[in-house]
């Protein structure tokens, strides 16, 4: 449900990062505890993007699992659908969560000027 | 469009990606994409440029700011979530009735179209600041600390003791963004069922009380106690519960020491 206000947020990161340059890829790392609902961001992302210097970007999420480390038995649990944060392989509930909260912006990938035959630039 | 690929099922989409144990090890850097023209005498590519940028920072600055000024003033702020109709602006009369005279309170309203909030809780002697969540981090579902600041703005700090920050009604949202808070607490009604823990984990993760209101509704739902607190345990084990009905008013004085606790 907070999608379109991540969207917003991001492009804004994306803008500063770019520097007035094309973006045409926006690489973002999603928690599974981030709730974000990867097809519902990209739906926000068109329309926040649409008609702004962004217009070309496109999103690749990468969408990492939640995981956690049991500070009784050390082992890494990763969360399944059943949600429970107890340790998988002790029961113990003495549990941290070491991944799954992120949700950031990675990269981005730009267009590049490679040179040009005659030495103006930008070609018109 | 955009693409996304998943890491929890085994399967990798679009792109070869090492070990994602952390995303600082993203190696990207040899997927530089081809030349994609040379027509007219010029070429153009594409270069990647590392970014590692927490989307939450700002949020997370507005809040710490938050919390600064609160404890400047010598403030306490209690975050209080739950899901629409739980029972939380009943709760709240309650609270500020107990409190009235004893604790100064000042209540930061949530609501995100209507005052009808704020004027249940008018009369108590509260200052109460009510939000507009049109513009900020987010729209309507949830507060962040971009507006929490500014409501914090329409209240006089140094004349309080309690900050109740009374956010949307939502059990996804609101547990995403911290607002400068000290203590974070949720209400959940039993009409709701016994399964919410497990389907809003997140939420239900994240606060240090859980107060269970609608406990007089009990003889008409089939409601089981010990399912639920099960469920509680299994996401948030040791957390507190306050069982309570805000509309009768039984059980409320626990809740009232705890959120009146540490001033």
């Amino acid at each position: 449900m907070h999608e379109v206000s991540l969207s917003l947020q991001l492009a804004a990161a994306v803008s500063r990062a770019a520097r007035g340059r094309q973006v045409r890829v926006v690489y973002v790392a999603i928690g599974a505890l981030r709730q974000v609902v990867p097809e519902a961001l990209e739906h926000a992302w068109v329309f926040t993007v649409r008609g702004t210097p962004l217009g070309a970007a496109e999103l690749d999420l990468d969408l990492l699992p939640a995981v956690l480390t049991c500070d009784e038995c050390g082992a890494d649990t990763k969360l399944g659908p059943e949600l429970g944060f107890g340790c998988a392989a002790c029961g113990s509930a003495a549990t941290r969560v070491v991944s799954g909260e992120q949700f950031t912006l990675t990269a981005i990938d730009i267009d590049i000027e490679k040179g040009t035959c005659d030495g103006t630039f930008p070609p018109t | 469009m955009g693409r996304f690929h998943r890491h929890d099922d085994g399967t990798v989409h679009a792109h070869e990606h090492h070990d994602h144990d952390h995303i600082h090890e993203h190696q990207h850097e040899e997927e530089r994409a081809e030349l994609i023209g040379d027509h007219s005498g010029y070429a153009t590519g594409r270069e990647r440029i590392e970014v590692l940028e927490d989307i939450y920072a700002e949020n997370d600055r507005f809040a710490a700011a938050n919390r600064a000024a609160l404890d400047a003033a010598g403030v306490r702020a209690v975050n209080l979530m739950s899901s629409p109709g739980s029972g939380k602006t009943t709760l709240l009369q309650r609270t500020l009735a107990a409190l009235e005279g004893r604790v100064r309170v000042g209540i930061v309203e949530g609501d995100i179209e209507t005052p009808l909030d704020a004027e249940r809780l008018d009369g108590f002697g509260a200052q109460i600041s009510l939000l507009n969540t049109g513009n900020g981090f987010g729209g309507e579902c949830h507060l962040d600390a971009p507006m929490v600041a500014r409501a914090l703005r329409g209240l006089d700090l140094a004349d309080l003791d309690l900050v109740i920050i009374e956010n949307v009604g939502n059990l996804v949202c609101p547990a995403e963004f911290e607002v400068g808070e000290h203590r974070k607490a949720m209400v959940f009604s039993l009409p709701e069922g016994e399964d919410k823990p497990l389907k809003y984990p997140v939420m239900f993760r994240s606060v240090e009380v859980v107060v269970v209101n609608k406990v007089d509704l009990a003889p008409y739902l089939e409601f089981d106690m010990g399912l639920f607190r099960r469920n509680l345990e299994a996401v948030n084990p040791g957390v507190t519960v306050f069982e309570l009905s805000a509309r009768t008013g039984e059980g409320v004085g626990a809740w009232v020491e705890w959120v009146a606790g540490g001033i």
